[in-house]
């Protein structure tokens, strides 16, 4: 089990290398540089930026040079953690990217207890009451989850919320506290805005985890080792929680490798409209000023973030399933 | 003969389902003695398996144990009807009191915990013991049931062992509390013919060390001629025949019976003749046929009377019953018939 969880550690490693390169060739593909996108930005306002500036700025950020020795400095410069300056906001990389990384974190993380503790009794009662009124209910209600993208429920939910409670919903702070330094009451803060977006964001994926959970519990609920329980004379609920749920539970431990991704490339528009600093907004707007470093740093991080939650999704499942535990040996 | 630890009279299980009402188990009367083997033999689908599920009441929705009664004598001399206990009362009747055995071994354990949790979890709910006290006796049971080292043993999980161990677990964890009567449901049918006479085996040891009473179910005649004392031929949901092995071999009077006798293969047979079948099929369950269920297959059908009269069971010897016009109630039949419209 050590050597297959360290072949494990040391695939990831090459994957992530793969990934550095990808997201540097994607980077480069669009034509044009960040210079050219600067000019671009700078003359639609109506000021212009003569040749030899230009030279300059690209000189600067070793632009001209060709492609590969261009990505090996930019890899050799991240090994010794420094990752860069953002052509665009001109700051280090780190410093932009700064808290907004462990805010996505944290929201990825409260998205995934709200996904859970939503989708896992819902899910279990669907499938043990089958075909009754509140399966229906629930049925419905998943499917509009859905269906319905998850900005537009974001509007729904900020528009109900202003007309009825007078409350403006949106960002992760307060206005007076968006800026200031941490402090508890900051923290604060940060808790009583964390569940709205939590719950919008979480609300797609429980809809889905409930009809995966829901199945795969109504195909467990068959079969016979559950009558081998009743028989033993366990209650219906220990029978049922012990082993049919316990077994239709590997959907939910493979869940965590995707949330994190998804909650940065994939609920983008939910977060620019519900206003939150999270890494997806800034990841647009590095693409769209073709801001290199800081795009690659983005995608480089989400390719890190994605590899480690598969890494845990996979040690979950090992912990959830003694049949995959033993297939490594 | 002594008192039955097991008398069930007219029970019936039915399952209601959008499409109607199946008749699973339509009256089922059979009786079970400590240290006595009773097996239950049919074709599939005749009710064979509902029936030990309808005693334990475990028949899943939407099934329903409708009728009759099921009358437990415990150690105590009390008796009680385990068709009238709720769910919950009867909890405590499952593991310590009736213990089921199943057919298929790998399905029928959960692939999420060690053997020893699934042993265990009985005998800490029903005997009180602790964690350690219950793996200390889930270690005697499998060394009882001929697991070799059971120590190590205890803490595999199900996919870890072949078939022929699985089905010793299994019979270890039904007789985890000391039951007083085994339902074994075909308890070796996924099995290879030397591990079956094994596990076979095995239940008779069992039988003779402990006096339990067992009910095997299986559509094997083999090993109801191997293993039981007394029989109950199923066929649709009823007990077309009941007595005592001997003589249901020697002198099988219900004509399903004898097609089923006769439908087994023999050594004995000359090469190259065709094994004797029993024409046409099992009904659909939604199409039931009217009067005695067996007559559209039936070789010695009664005109007239199997096609309109359901047979009532006839006790024809001592302890022998059988559901059969040739064989009596042909006058009462009569009687009612000839009041109702033809």
């Amino acid at each position: 089990m050590i050597a297959f969880i360290t072949r494990r550690l040391l695939l990831g490693v090459v994957t992530i290398f793969l990934i550095s390169v990808l997201s540097f060739i994607i980077i480069q593909l669009p034509p044009g540089d960040f210079v050219d996108a600067y000019i671009a930005q700078l003359s639609s306002s109506g000021s212009q930026v003569s040749a030899a500036e230009a030279e300059n700025l690209r000189q600067l950020y070793g632009l001209g040079e060709p492609f590969y020795v261009q990505y090996g400095k930019w890899l050799g410069r991240i090994i010794t953690g420094d990752f860069g300056e953002s052509m665009e906001w001109r700051r280090p990389v780190t410093e932009v990217i700064g808290d907004r990384l462990w805010l996505t974190l944290l929201l990825s993380f409260a998205a995934l207890i709200v996904t859970w503790g939503l989708a896992l009794p819902i899910g279990i009662f669907s499938a043990v009451r089958q075909y009754s009124f509140a399966d229906y209910a629930f049925t419905l209600v998943g499917f509009i989850g859905i269906a319905v993208p998850n900005f537009l429920l974001a509007l729904v939910i900020m528009y109900f919320a202003f007309v009825w409670f007078g409350a403006s919903v949106g960002g992760l702070f307060s206005a007076e506290m968006a800026l200031a330094p941490w402090s508890a009451a900051k923290v604060w803060d940060l808790i009583k805005h964390l569940p709205l977006p939590a719950i919008i964001l979480a609300l797609g994926g429980t809809a889905q985890l409930i009809r995966i959970m829901r199945a795969n519990l109504l195909d467990e609920l068959r079969r016979p080792y559950v009558v081998t329980a009743r028989a033993k004379g366990l209650s219906e609920a220990r029978t049922i929680i012990k082993y049919p749920v316990r077994a239709a539970l590997n959907p939910f431990a493979s869940n965590i490798a995707y949330l994190f991704p998804y909650l940065v490339s994939g609920s983008i528009i939910v977060s620019i409209v519900l206003g939150l600093p999270t890494v997806g907004p800034l990841l647009v707007k590095a693409l769209v000023a073709q801001d290199m470093f800081l795009a690659g740093t983005i995608v480089l991080l989400l390719g890190v973030m994605t590899v480690i939650g598969t890494f845990i999704s996979d040690l979950v499942l090992m912990w959830v399933d003694p049949r995959i535990r033993h297939q490594m040996d | 003969m002594a008192e039955p630890i097991l008398s069930v009279r007219g029970l019936k299980t039915q399952f209601f389902g959008p499409e109607g009402v199946v008749r699973a188990v339509d009256g089922v009367d059979f009786d079970v003695f400590e240290g006595r083997t009773l097996g239950v033999v049919g074709e599939s689908g005749c009710g064979k398996s509902v029936t030990a599920r309808s005693v334990l009441g475990i028949v899943d929705r939407p099934g329903k144990v409708v009728g009759g009664s099921m009358k437990l004598r415990r150690a105590s001399g009390e008796v009680v009807d385990l068709g009238t206990l709720t769910n919950e009362q009867m909890r405590k009747y499952r593991g310590p009191e009736i213990a089921l055995v199943f057919q298929e071994p790998m399905a029928s354990f959960s692939q999420h915990y060690t053997i020893g949790n699934q042993i265990g979890e009985g005998i800490k709910l029903h005997m009180g013991l602790d964690e350690r006290a219950a793996k200390k006796r889930a270690i005697e049971l499998l060394d009882m049931v001929g697991v070799p080292q059971p120590a190590r043993r205890v803490d595999d999980y199900p996919f870890q062992l072949s078939g022929g161990l699985r089905q010793r677990v299994m019979i270890a964890m039904a007789l985890s509390c000391d039951p007083r009567v085994l339902i074994a449901d075909e308890p070796t049918t996924a099995l290879d013919v030397t591990t079956q006479a094994q596990i076979l085996d095995l239940l008779r040891t069992l039988q003779k060390d402990r006096g339990l009473a067992i009910i095997l179910i299986t559509h094997d005649m083999g090993v109801i001629a191997e293993m039981a004392h007394d029989v109950s031929v199923m066929y649709l949901g009823r007990a077309v025949e009941t007595g005592s092995v001997k003589e249901i071999f020697e002198t099988p009077k219900h004509p399903y019976t004898r097609a089923l006798l006769r439908s087994i293969p023999t050594v004995l047979a000359k090469p190259r003749t065709r094994l004797p079948t029993i024409a046409g099929s099992i009904p659909h369950p939604f199409d039931r046929p009217k009067g005695c269920s067996y007559h559209p297959r039936c070789a010695e059908i009664i005109g007239a009377v199997c096609e309109r009269a359901e047979p009532p069971a006839v006790d024809t010897d001592d302890r022998r019953q059988v559901r059969c016009f040739l064989h009596g109630g042909m006058e009462e039949a009569k009687a009612g018939l000839q009041g109702a419209p033809a």
